[in-house]
């Protein structure tokens, strides 16, 4: 599909966003004016967006604890919303290839699915934030706690999810692979892994949310850098320009965040029939 | 000659928990296929034919008697005995031509060998152009020739269909049975095909095995003499179609009693 057509099919999502978040907006704004709003709690847009230079002081490029503010500006901004996404990126990707695994091994083997079934059951309703003492109990204040709460967010969901796929595999497809002389192995990475990977990739994307709330979470208490931090900054020194500025540049890495990931979806999980997959035909 | 396949007292009762709920699928099976023969089975559904195919397919296990294939016990599924299903069942993450040659990827043919199998298999199929569609953007009548194409591609010297055709249009199942014809003459396969539409088995077979309702036994055994196309018109194909709608008749008020009574 040429470019042209790509961009005349988004605009219209892109047109009723900007509504959609402009109303948002305008109400807030109309809040402020009748005087609703009391711009030091309730600051709206144009104020918290009036002064950037000024908010984007507290941003820092390093990311140690109790560091200095080092007078901010873009590239502080980028390497703050930089350390939390990788924090992300790392706790996902582990948190996935290691739920896989051990979605599969409950699956296929017994003494796997009698011993560690009724632990993740147990574990898996436990909050996140429930974690965090232990993350910080085991790995101290850093980088690793972060990246821990964000692994275990998506770590169980992603082996009950292996476990009910695999369970839901066609068995049809598996009999092909058998008549063509797959061996166990052959069947689960050709057969079984493909056939599940694309509603993992959902639950992933479901929990990606999550994990993003986690990670602002673990910043703010156990990190010492990152946009949770600013958050918590903002917070304790009662600046409400830079809490909701910071709000603002969430909701935007979340959303792109996530945008990433259905790319990613469509890249890697070409079969899956999306809107766009049966236009480009 | 050696039977392609050789099939004594077969029986096979599905177990449950409690031996009260066993189901007896098959009893007392006995019959052979003579390489290069179509045979088809025929009976009402439930009466356990599409277990026969899986069992001589060696997905499943006969609880009694022998199955053999070229004389060989039947112990495993094997690429030379290939069962083809009513869904298509092809990979959906897979081209056509890579479904076409997934059984030859297991074997770790290199990717030009497995190119020029495909497009091969896939121009005598008529799909010249499909190699690299993906399976969802097929008819369902083309998605069940890609089937068999994945089959043939292993070039077995048996070829089982579990009622391929039913989910098809009338129209379309007259195309695939001639399509299905030339493969079987081209590929000089025995082909065992199961099926429940009285005019399937007079269009198709050499032989049909007509079954019993639960548990499944050879009711008669009726050979097909009829030249080929085999036209509705001829009275002998009228002949044959009454034959088996008394023989059918009675097996489908049991099977449909017994369904009906499993579901109180």
């Amino acid at each position: 599909m040429s470019l042209n057509r790509r961009v005349a099919a988004a605009a219209p999502a892109f047109l009723w966003g900007v509504v959609s978040v402009g109303i948002f907006a305008g109400l807030w704004e109309l809040a402020w004016a009748l005087g609703y709003a009391n711009p030091l709690l309730l600051p709206p847009p144009h104020i918290f967006l009036s002064d950037i230079p000024g908010t984007l002081r507290y941003f820092d490029t390093t990311n140690t604890v109790g560091s200095n503010a080092t007078g901010g500006g873009l590239v502080a901004l980028a390497t703050t919303i930089g350390w939390t996404t990788l924090r992300v990126v790392l706790g996902l990707a582990i948190g996935f290839v290691l739920g896989v695994g051990s979605g599969a091994l409950i699956g296929y083997f017994a003494p796997f699915r009698n011993l560690m079934l009724p632990l993740v059951t147990l574990l898996a309703p436990v909050s996140p934030v429930a974690w965090l003492p232990v993350a910080i109990f085991l790995f101290g204040i850093g980088d690793v706690p972060a990246i821990f709460l964000v692994f275990i967010t998506v770590y169980f969901a992603i082996v009950l999810s292996t476990i009910a796929q695999i369970e839901s595999v066609p068995v049809n497809y598996l009999h092909v692979a058998r008549i063509m002389g797959a061996t166990r192995w052959q069947s689960f990475y050709r057969v079984v892994l493909p056939s599940v990977l694309p509603a993992l990739f959902m639950t992933l994307r479901l929990n990606l949310f999550a994990a993003w709330m986690v990670v602002l979470i673990a910043e703010a208490i156990g990190v010492g850098s990152g946009l949770g931090q600013i958050v918590s900054v903002a917070r304790s020194t009662f600046n409400a320009k830079l809490v909701f500025f910071t709000m603002g540049i969430i909701g935007v890495a979340g959303f792109l965040f996530d945008y990433a990931l259905r790319q990613v979806q469509r890249k890697v999980l070409w079969w899956i029939s999306t809107n766009s997959s049966k236009a480009a035909l | 000659m050696t039977p392609a396949i050789s099939c004594t007292r077969v029986g096979k009762i599905w177990r449950s928990a409690d031996s009260a709920n066993d189901v007896e699928a098959l009893r007392n099976i006995s019959f052979t296929v003579m390489p290069g023969e179509f045979v088809v089975l025929l009976g009402p559904s439930g009466c356990g034919k599409s277990s026969l195919l899986y069992m001589i397919a060696g997905l499943e296990q006969p609880t009694e008697g022998t199955l053999l294939a070229h004389g060989r016990p039947v112990a495993s599924p094997d690429a030379d005995r290939s069962l083809i299903f009513q869904d298509a069942s092809l990979f959906p993450w897979l081209t056509v031509g890579e479904n076409v040659t997934f059984g030859l990827s297991l074997r770790r043919e290199s990717k030009a060998k497995r190119r020029e199998v495909a497009d091969e298999i896939l121009r005598k199929i008529g799909l010249a152009d499909a190699a690299d569609k993906r399976p969802d953007q097929l008819s369902g009548g083309m998605r069940q020739r890609v089937a068999v194409a994945r089959a043939l591609a292993m070039r077995p010297s048996i070829l089982m269909m579990d009622e391929p055709f039913a989910a098809l249009d009338v129209q379309t199942r007259a195309k695939m049975q001639d399509f299905l014809l030339t493969v079987w003459k081209d590929s000089g396969a025995s082909v065992m095909l199961v099926t429940h539409s009285i005019d399937e088995a007079i269009a198709l077979a050499d032989r049909v095995l007509v079954f019993t309702a639960r548990p499944g036994k050879i009711k008669t055994e009726v050979p097909i003499d009829l030249e080929r196309p085999r036209s509705p018109r001829d009275p002998r194909y009228r002949e044959l179609h009454d034959l088996f709608a008394d023989l059918l008749a009675d097996e489908v008020d049991r099977a449909f009693e017994q369904q009906e009574a499993a579901a109180e």
